[in-house]
């Protein structure tokens, strides 16, 4: 608890002691056996052990290793909001304790994390089953009264949501750029639908249960609920676990052509971040943002069948060699075809050497005939190529690169794209993380010739 | 090889067996009229709907879960809502028959239309069950079974029931690729603990869930099934994308020029060929096939490329070392670590190597010498692997080889084009 600022540390005991105060039996509110002094006949305690040991044994299993992936947070809500239609409020919020409190922390403050955890589910919990208890869900759930029995459960769902949005709002509120300083309002609303569509069939899936649990086929029946739930989260989690490995073989594809031209060490990714930043600064949506990520990574990978002893050549190249060089978007492209997940990018890796004025290659396109993602992939690169140390030419600073860039759009970069950069960098700065200047065992000393006949003139 | 020529498929006696429940079921339900229609018509709209969500492709065990969920509900239907409800196995198999050719009508338009083999095994799955349980529950047997009991009888009943679907499944993949029995059951009942045994406790839920609340619980208990299949569908589709993305990372090597071209291809798809023939499962296969498409990426790291990329004609401990290098580089990948010690060990004196390794040896060997061999290369190449068989490939291998070749199956062909 050491490493928590202030502010968090009161907010965290505040969370604590509403979600014990959630749990302490009140007076007026129907509570269970184990906690009043008189019990109350209508509540049985142990649905609450069972739908306690559910949720426990259900998170347990959805962490270990059998199934093991980034996990989302909160699979088995449906447990808990079955609890919330079938149990008191303070019930319902017993039911997730055990589950929350004893599930292992991945980092630290351990102890902070886990009391965070558990309260906020505790009071979100008791806050929906206290919403279905007074819009009427009980009865409703009691006498398979359909349409009503969904439409408080509804309720109970919008309370349950709402409840955890403030407080992971309030958690999130006073980090710096954990949310928007410019339009909050808009910020706390994403927050909110966010987490609602997948609360929304939690729900559903818990109003089944709670269904079935009062129907005369019981708890076995109610178990049943989970299991397209648990299926699909676990397709859920491979699906992630496939994705992070599909991304690190890509970079690896990416690596294969930095080990063969030693001088490229980073700049694939740096491309790749280059063109987003242009991406973004130009309004395109996210997919497309990824996509030009993509294309800015790839760019380079037809580099893989240019002969290596082109590629660390000492000096200047003869025709014969630039023309062999000048291949590498026809190779990329041959290779990256066949990836139908990358869409235009593969169009920017062939042309990401055109020029607006007709005088690149291969294919010698002009104006718009270039495809907009090669032209942003096209400033990207000549910066990145600028900005870096070549055999051909030291690094220039950020400023400098930016002026030449400006001094050639029109001829040969798009002027649009080439502002974006300007302003996005303007705003942001530029920080790369892999930089050519780090140390190498195989770093050739000095630059060649200098071969700059062209502006950002690059292999 | 199995005689084909003169008895008649399994396929088409299963294909039969399914014409004829149909045909009965719908003589007998236009005989007696459709009894209690809002709930049939409910039932087959979910059905029909769950068909339209059908998405077929590599991979996928389960098509359209919602419909396989819905026909199951409607099979195990004993009362909606409180009363019970009249009708008879005939009645639920021709709805569910017609909902689902109903269904694919769009996926006919589309020109994917409806295959043969999903619609027997959905027409003889729900005849199945609806035999076992209506005529029983009509009367009365399972009135011994209330409340929890009945719920564990519907389950018990439709877990045999995807057993039962699951051999079926196998049997007809068997009957019409002539693969091997034994793994392609094994892949089936994978698929029933996945998304089966979603589509089974979704149906099972159902049919409970429309006895207490009616038809209401069609709506609501779909959604949780539609958020299996979409997550399973994703990932299905990442998966395709990782696939293709390590096809062209072996393409690097063609296109740097160190092998001809389409070897990694071929080499990948006639391995998996060989692989299924050897009783490979799907899991072995999907590796089987990263680590054939691989295979040459060891000759990256060369400063001179193998005249032709023909690896087979090196010296061994020069084979050894191309292979090791391959390994490291995938490795690197972050591919499946399998994958790298198939590659790893490609080289090595087969009585040492894994199934896969062996495989990956002498189908290279096969269509490297099949290019050098000219038109008749395919023959000769056999031949010189049979010879040196039982020095450096691996007998069983070379046959299971052979077997495939000079197999006419055109559905395997068809399989191993259509997946590119």
């Amino acid at each position: 608890m050491e490493a928590l600022p202030a502010r968090a540390r009161v907010y965290l005991v505040g969370v604590t002691l509403l979600g014990l105060c959630c749990l302490l039996p009140l007076p007026g509110v129907p509570r269970p056996g184990v906690l009043s002094s008189l019990p109350d006949p209508r509540v049985p305690w142990w649905p609450v052990v069972l739908l306690a040991a559910l949720y426990a044994g259900c998170e347990r299993l959805a962490r270990s290793r059998l199934v093991a992936g980034p996990h989302p947070g909160g699979t088995f809500h449906p447990v808990l909001l079955a609890g919330a239609f079938l149990l008191p409020p303070t019930a319902a919020a017993l039911v997730a304790l055990p589950g929350a409190l004893l599930l292992p922390v991945e980092h630290g403050p351990r102890l902070a994390r886990r009391l965070w955890r558990t309260g906020r589910l505790v009071v979100a919990v008791w806050a929906a089953g206290l919403v279905h208890l007074k819009t009427g869900g009980r009865d409703a759930v009691a006498h398979c009264d359909m349409p009503g029995a969904l439409a408080t459960a509804g309720a109970a769902v919008l309370a349950f949501c709402l409840v955890l949005t403030l407080l992971d709002g309030g958690v999130l509120a006073p980090a710096p750029g954990a949310l928007p300083r410019s339009r909050p309002v808009a910020a706390w609303w994403r927050l909110f639908l966010g987490s609602l569509a997948p609360l929304t069939v939690h729900g559903l899936a818990g109003l089944m249960m709670a269904l079935l649990w009062r129907s005369p086929y019981g708890p076995v029946a109610a178990l049943l609920v989970l299991l397209p739930m648990g299926v699909s989260w676990w397709a859920f989690a491979q699906y992630h676990r496939e994705r992070a490995a599909h991304q690190a073989t890509i970079r690896a594809l990416v690596q294969a052509v930095d080990i063969k031209d030693g001088y490229t060490r980073g700049h694939s990714e740096r491309v790749g971040r280059a063109s987003m930043l242009i991406a973004r600064e130009l309004g395109m949506d996210d997919e497309r943002v990824e996509m030009l990520r993509f294309a800015g990574i790839l760019h380079d990978v037809g580099k893989l069948g240019v002969p290596t002893r082109l590629l660390t050549k000492n000096g200047p190249l003869t025709p014969e060699e630039r023309r062999v060089i000048e291949l590498h978007p026809e190779y990329g492209h041959e290779m990256v075809r066949g990836i139908s997940f990358l869409g235009e990018a593969r169009a920017a890796v062939l042309h990401h050497h055109e020029r607006l004025d007709g005088k690149g290659y291969p294919y010698g396109l002009a104006g718009g005939q270039i495809p907009e993602s090669a032209r942003v992939v096209a400033v990207a690169d000549a910066f990145d190529a600028m900005t870096s140390t070549r055999s051909y030419s030291r690094a220039r600073p950020v400023p400098v690169a930016l002026e030449e860039l400006e001094r050639c759009a029109g001829t040969h970069f798009d002027p649009r794209m080439v502002k974006a950069l300007v302003r996005a960098i303007g705003r942001t700065g530029w920080h790369p993380v892999v930089t050519a200047d780090e140390p190498r065992r195989t770093a050739v000393p000095g630059p060649a010739a200098p071969v700059t006949g062209r502006p950002g003139a690059r292999r | 090889m199995r005689p084909r020529a003169h008895t008649v498929p399994l396929h088409t006696v299963v294909h039969l067996c399914a014409a004829v429940l149909a045909a009965g079921s719908l003589g007998a339900t236009l005989y007696h009229g459709v009894e209690d229609r809002s709930t049939a018509l409910a039932f087959g709209t979910l059905v029909a709907v769950g068909e339209l969500t059908r998405r077929g492709g590599r991979g996928i065990r389960e098509p359209a879960p919602l419909a396989a969920a819905g026909a199951l509900a409607y099979a195990l239907l004993g009362e909606v809502a409180g009363r019970p409800a009249e009708l008879g196995a005939a009645q639920v198999v021709t709805v569910v028959l017609a909902a689902s050719l109903l269904g694919s009508v769009p996926h006919v338009g589309r020109g994917d239309g409806p295959a043969l083999d999903p619609v027997t095994r959905r027409v003889l799955t729900v005849g199945f069950v609806a035999v076992c349980f209506h005529p029983l529950h009509a009367r009365g047997a399972f009135d011994d079974f209330s409340g929890p009991g009945h719920a564990l009888l519907l389950l018990v009943l439709l877990t045999l029931t995807a057993l039962c679907d699951a051999v079926l499944a196998a049997a007809l993949a068997h009957s019409r690729t002539g693969w091997p029995f034994p793994p392609l059951l094994r892949d089936e009942l994978r698929a029933v603990s996945g998304i089966g045994a979603a589509v089974v406790a979704t149906g099972a839920v159902m049919a409970l869930g429309a006895a207490v609340v009616g038809l209401w619980a069609l709506p609501v208990f779909s959604v949780p099934l539609l958020l299996a299949q979409l997550s399973h569908r994703r990932y299905t589709a990442v998966r395709a994308t990782y696939r293709q993305t390590i096809a062209s990372l072996a393409r690097a090597t063609e296109i740097a020029g160190y092998t001809p071209h389409g070897h990694s291809r071929r080499v990948a798809a006639l391995s998996q060929a060989v692989g299924r023939d050897l009783g490979l499962t799907e899991p072995e296969l999907t590796v089987l096939e990263y680590a054939a498409l691989m295979h040459d990426i060891g000759q990256l790291s060369l400063v001179d490329p193998v005249p032709e990329g023909a690896t087979a004609g090196l010296p061994p401990a020069e084979q050894r070392r191309i292979a090791l290098l391959g390994g490291a580089v995938v490795r690197q990948t972050g591919v499946d670590p399998r994958v790298a010690g198939i590659v790893e060990r490609q080289a090595d004196p087969h009585a040492e190597q894994p199934l896969a390794a062996r495989i990956v040896r002498v189908v290279n060997a096969y269509d490297e010498k099949c290019r050098e061999g000219g038109p008749g290369g395919p023959l000769t190449a056999l031949e010189e692997l049979r010879l040196g068989a039982a020095g450096e490939y691996a007998p069983e291998v070379v046959e299971a080889l052979a077997r495939v070749l000079s197999r006419d199956t055109e559905g395997t062909r068809e399989q191993v084009d259509r997946s590119w």
